[in-house]
């Protein structure tokens, strides 16, 4: 596959607070309504990143989210990163189930996250942080693209 | 692009408004973490302080609800059901309706309505039922 | 022999810009007539020419650039979106990208007879090599509208895909705050995504109380469509209207049991008027017959 090619409009954000959360979900939410992501898509992926902007926050003790617009030829996506340095996962198996939680949430967190998004995958090493790494793609709509007759 | 995070959404308490025996909670825009728990505590004393039959949560202005505003919102009305009072979920938008489901948070129990007014109404015509957990059983 | 052959065949090419340039107006003349234009520009003859003459003018431009077989020259971008509307028109009208390339290549042989009528005159011996650029130009030009042809057919396709699928999951009023939807066919992902989002949105349109899920034209439920069902049942539910899922016909109440399914928290009756006379009890409607038996007036 060829790399789907990433204009400079890397954007990275800190997570450090809630107001940073707010400030994620705000970001994430104009980039998805720019590349034409439907009103569902956009709550999706805004919901995902919020729940992973926690995560961050609350497992990693803080880091950063970073939003990649993705051109795909005619495709369109957004890739999101969240990555922290905190302990890491021990068990990226266990976390992604339902209902696990370490953090006194519902532990629905990275699984409902996954369902949320097109793809999801965590980078992680006991110690040595966490990178989580989800893509979305805009899914074609009728309505979007002008008649050609 | 705009980069200073002027916060959107306002960093102000969320008001509970009193009409006649029922609390009503207007939630808006993006609602910090801090927000929402306090949120939790203020419905809780007013509850505790004075003899509301119900409390009404208004979400038509929240565009999402992620998993920790769930729990908030289910702890909310178990906390208020713990008193003998009802907790009506209204408004939710269909965008916001179909991530909780796909997030696996689909809040059991919780009594919901349309908007205010249906769910104003649904006290109102029952105000002694306290959450029914099953919809059907006669009528 | 490799160089003089390359020069011999560059200036061929820029030979073919300069006739396709000086009888720009002779070619599109013809042209206009050829059905391929004839029949997409209707408006007036003159619409035609014009488009034909963008047409000729994008093939000059590709020959003096000299790259006559590129399907990808720079020189057909400004026709691209003329020739997609052409294919995607005669496409309409039930051709395949194989005939409307045959109707392509068609406009060849008009060029040719010009370029020939051309080649009574000067020298002779340079004739062979123009007109083998013209006919490698013309075949890049079959290919480009076959390529647009094509991509205009997917598009076509994935579009009318996405209307099948709405109309498909029409979603009707039953009584006041009453909606039903009549799901026929096979519910895939991509299906019960629309049929959740457009259902959704009629609770909140017409403020419905009830929603009446049928399945009775759904052949096969097996996990996945009771899982949509559910999660559908469930969205409904957040914003305070009740699902009822009706018509599950025996043989599908059987599988059910059998695949070990939980349905106990989705409401069902057997029949679209049973689950209706539900919604209106609900409400407090009964309906009856009139005692005298006499149809009204």
């Amino acid at each position: 596959m060829t790399p789907a090619s990433e204009p400079a409009t890397v954007t990275s954000l800190p997570i450090g607070s809630d107001a940073d959360l707010a400030w994620v979900r705000h970001q994430v939410r104009q980039f998805a309504a720019e590349l034409g992501f439907g009103l569902v898509q956009q709550t999706k992926i805004v919901t995902a990143a919020s729940e992973l902007a926690r995560n961050t926050l609350v497992h990693g003790g803080g880091g950063q989210a970073q939003i990649h617009p993705l051109h795909h030829g005619p495709a369109r996506g957004l890739r999101l990163l969240f990555t922290d340095t905190g302990p890491g996962i021990r068990d990226v198996e266990l976390a992604m189930t339902d209902g696990y939680t370490t953090g006194g949430g519902l532990g629905l967190g990275l699984s409902g996250a996954k369902r949320l998004v097109d793809e999801l995958s965590v980078e992680t090493e006991p110690g040595q942080g966490t990178v989580v790494t989800v893509v979305a793609w805009v899914t074609r709509a009728p309505a979007v693209r002008p008649g050609l007759g | 692009m705009t980069l200073p995070p002027p916060v959107p959404g306002n960093p102000v308490a969320v008001p509970v408004l009193a009409l006649g025996n029922i609390l009503l909670v207007t939630l808006q825009g993006d609602l910090h973490d801090g927000m929402a728990e306090q949120l939790q505590q203020d419905i809780t004393d007013r509850i505790a302080h004075s003899a509301a039959d119900g409390v009404v949560i208004d979400v038509s202005g929240v565009d999402i609800v992620d998993s920790f505003l769930g729990r908030v919102i289910a702890e909310i009305a178990a906390g208020v059901r713990l008193m003998a009072a009802r907790t009506v979920l209204c408004g939710m938008r269909p965008a916001v309706a179909i991530t909780l489901v796909e997030l696996g948070l689909t809040l059991p129990g919780l009594e919901t309505a349309l908007d205010a007014a249906r769910a104003l109404e649904l006290i109102a015509r029952d105000p002694a039922a306290v959450a029914p957990d099953t919809p059907e059983g006669g009528t | 022999m490799h160089v003089p052959e390359r020069a011999a065949a560059d200036s061929a090419a820029r030979e073919l810009a300069a006739f396709l340039e000086s009888r720009r107006e002779q070619i599109a003349q013809r042209w206009a007539d050829a059905p391929l234009f004839r029949t997409v520009f209707t408006v007036s003859r003159d619409e035609a020419v014009e488009a034909c003459k963008a047409v000729v003018d994008a093939l000059s431009e590709v020959a003096s650039s000299g790259r006559l077989e590129s399907v990808g020259a720079p020189g057909f971008g400004p026709v691209r979106e003329q020739l997609g509307h052409m294919a995607a028109s005669r496409s309409r009208s039930g051709f395949t990208p194989g005939q409307i390339a045959d109707e392509a290549a068609g406009l060849r042989a008009v060029a040719v007879e010009l370029l020939h009528g051309e080649a009574q005159g000067p020298p002779e011996r340079e004739a062979p090599d123009v007109l083998l650029a013209l006919t490698v130009l013309m075949g890049t030009l079959r290919l480009v509208l076959m390529e647009t042809a094509v991509s205009a057919g997917e598009e076509l396709i994935a579009r009318q895909q996405l209307q099948l699928l709405e109309v498909a999951t029409p979603v009707i009023s039953l009584w006041d705050g009453i909606i039903g939807v009549p799901l026929i066919g096979t519910l895939d992902s991509a299906r019960s995504q629309v049929v959740m989002e457009s259902l959704l949105q009629a609770i909140v349109e017409q403020r419905a109380r009830y929603a009446i899920l049928d399945i009775t034209g759904v052949p096969t439920v097996d996990s996945l469509v009771a899982q949509h069902l559910m999660k559908t049942v469930a969205a409904a539910r957040l914003m305070g209207a009740e699902c009822i899922v009706s018509g599950i016909r025996p043989a599908i109440a059987q599988t059910i049991v059998h695949l070990g399914i939980d349905l106990s928290s989705v409401l069902t009756r057997s029949s679209l008027a049973d689950a209706l006379a539900y919604a209106l009890a609900r409400q407090g409607i009964e309906v009856f017959r009139r005692a005298d038996g006499a149809s009204p007036r």
